[in-house]
């Protein structure tokens, strides 16, 4: 391990003088964490309706009144006829077009019933029904609120009260904190040295280095220490930036969180060094690496919860260590899982770690 | 010169598919000899070379560099050789000092006498204003002259070198063989290959391959006399126009 110390001041030296690399290190996670959380929601607000009043009644303004003050929704127009309404929600100012029937006011007080046609652009399956749950609790809660008014409901129907459990207010933003660190990592010390060794076999350098007797191991190390300095940096900026911007903080130890990313920083880094060594150009490993990335993160869990997936694919993402490191991150942050916990998610973490910086060792050949 | 045997291939082949880049080709060179390596571009020098330092491992046929075998003791012919590829490949965002310092560390030679060595070859080759400059702002031929410098800085007992001198104006290419034979004095054995025959007549002795054979060996005079050619070029050109592979 003589030549290992030259090595390294080699890539650290090589690391600092493209000005480009430490500027993305530092904006990089600036970026996620300042603007991913905002953007990355998937709460259902500002849905814009249109309403078809065909009672105008006291009680269908009612009604409408209600829609309007919802937080869910934006009352975009009120329509004279259906046709009016359905080319808004054609041309795609509206999502939602409620019709209150003729008679409206006329069938609830002589009945107790009355229609109430809700049309819905399920375009985006998700906002669509959503949406109709919104749209249904508000007209039963109105409903029931003119049952108390008129007496025809005695009392109060059975409620569900819901706790929310680790996560009260159901903010989405300390969900994706923990697992945007893991994705600003992979897009770092996953891709960067995807792009090392073939840019040295691109530039020819690799050729003096292979015609020493420099060891495959410390070559490898050389090349993976300099990542793992900076995949360190990174988590703990990240989460001082998550803490400052967002209030967000893991419920857990801050050492485990470090721990975890240790691991899954060794296992990515290693990942892209393997891909490196098998590429012949930087072109080709970025191609592949890209097509790695893009299939960890959509399986990962990150947007999609895997348990929602058909069970081949649940079982497919046992082989994408972005699962592990998002799935124990959000643990920590939100639950303050402990480290025994976690050791379904640690020891896979570990075995992949384990193999990929073997195999990154030995696909790097001096001779062939 | 000796008659120490610092490189001996015997039936050395290299094929790339169907494609035989190098063919059974057998030869000797000794201690101290500049040895030339001629032949046409796609003749297989290239490929020849890279199996004698260790890079490739040969199809058949053996060959033994400073007493270990190509095919599977190429870590330690490593440790023996130095070579300058026909791509220049120092690291050109290193400064000079910089390049040198890493490979002095990678072959295991003590800071201090990195550094001494440092200073004596920047006086040698008139570089000392150059220490600490970025390779990359350096001209072509002083980027040779350095990675000629480089390849024999570990002191090695056999340096290879792949058209050391490609791109490089007359002036510099003379300055270049002074630093050859002066490492050839040293008792560092040379191997080089070229397509400048007036280089060809530096050296030794030298082979000529043609379509992956060495169709010619010996010393200029006698290939000179063997082939009835007046200079170097003659003899080049009479085999050359044997071949049967394009470029």
């Amino acid at each position: 391990m003589k030549a290992l110390p030259y090595l390294l001041a080699k890539e650290y030296k090589q690391m600092f003088r493209n000005w480009l690399l430490p500027v993305v290190f530092i904006l990089l996670p600036i970026a996620m964490m300042n603007v991913v959380p905002r953007i990355a929601t998937q709460e259902v607000k500002n849905l814009n309706i249109a309403v078809i009043d065909c009672d105008h009644s006291t009680l269908s303004s009612r009604l409408t009144q209600k829609l309007q003050a919802s937080e869910f929704f934006n009352l975009y127009a009120t329509c004279p006829n259906y046709q009016t309404a359905y080319d808004l929600l054609q041309e795609g100012s509206v999502d939602f077009i409620v019709t209150i029937e003729n008679e409206f006011e006329h069938n609830l007080y002589r009945t107790g019933g009355a229609d109430v046609m809700v049309t819905v652009n399920a375009v985006n399956g998700m906002k669509g029904g959503l949406g109709n749950s919104y749209l249904t609790q508000i007209v039963m809660q109105y409903a029931q609120e003119l049952g108390y008014e008129n007496g025809t409901v005695a009392r109060r129907p059975v409620t569900v009260e819901p706790r929310y459990l680790f996560n009260a207010a159901l903010d989405y933003k300390p969900y994706m904190v923990p697992a945007l660190i893991a994705m600003t990592l992979i897009l770092l010390v996953g891709f960067l040295p995807a792009l090392n060794v073939v840019g040295e076999k691109e530039r020819g350098t690799i050729e003096q280095i292979n015609v020493t007797p420099v060891s495959r191991i410390e070559f490898i190390l050389s090349k993976m220490i300099p990542y793992w300095t900076v995949g360190i940096f990174i988590v703990g900026f990240s989460m001082l930036l998550a803490w400052k911007i967002h209030g967000v903080t893991p419920a857990g130890s801050v050492w485990l969180v470090f721990l975890f990313n240790i691991v899954y920083i060794f296992t990515i880094s290693s990942l892209g060094l393997t891909i490196s060594n098998y590429s012949d150009n930087m072109r080709q490993a970025a191609i592949v690496m890209f097509f790695f990335i893009v299939i960890f993160i959509l399986t990962s869990g990150l947007i999609s919860p895997i348990a929602s997936m058909p069970h081949w694919a649940q079982e497919a993402t046992r082989l994408n260590p972005l699962r592990y490191i998002i799935t124990a991150m959000r643990e920590i942050y939100l639950k303050g899982s402990t480290f025994h916990q976690l050791l379904p998610q640690f020891i896979p973490l570990c075995i992949y770690g384990a193999l990929a910086s073997v195999w990154a060792v030995i696909s790097f050949q001096k001779n062939n | 010169m000796t008659d120490e045997i610092v490189i001996k291939a015997e039936g050395l082949t290299k094929k790339f598919g169907n494609f035989t880049a190098t063919d059974h080709v057998t030869f000797e060179v000794r201690k101290g000899e500049i040895f030339g390596f001629l032949g046409a571009n796609g003749a297989g020098k290239t490929t020849a070379m890279r199996m004698l330092c260790g890079l490739s491992q040969p199809s058949d046929g053996t060959a033994t560099v400073a007493g270990y075998d190509v095919a599977t003791e190429y870590e330690q012919v490593k440790r023996h050789i130095g070579y300058m590829s026909q791509k220049f490949s120092l690291y050109d965002d290193l400064t000079v000092e910089e390049n040198l310092v890493l490979f002095g560390g990678i072959y295991s030679m003590p800071r201090k006498k990195v550094r001494d060595k440092i200073t004596e070859l920047l006086q040698e080759l008139g570089f000392e204003a150059e220490r600490k400059t970025m390779v990359k702002s350096l001209p072509l031929g002083w980027k040779q002259k350095l990675a000629f410098s480089l390849a024999i800085f570990h002191e090695p007992s056999i340096v290879f070198l792949d058209e050391p001198t490609g791109g490089v104006d007359p002036v510099t290419r003379r300055q270049f063989w002074e630093l050859i034979y002066r490492a050839a004095d040293n008792g560092i054995t040379v191997f080089v290959t070229t397509h400048y025959m007036d280089e060809a007549e530096y050296c030794d002795r030298v082979s000529i391959m043609v379509d992956g054979r060495i169709d010619a060996l010996g010393s200029p005079a006698q290939l000179k006399r063997q082939f009835h050619g007046n200079s170097m070029y003659d003899v080049f050109y009479a085999l050359a126009r044997t071949a049967k592979r394009g470029d």
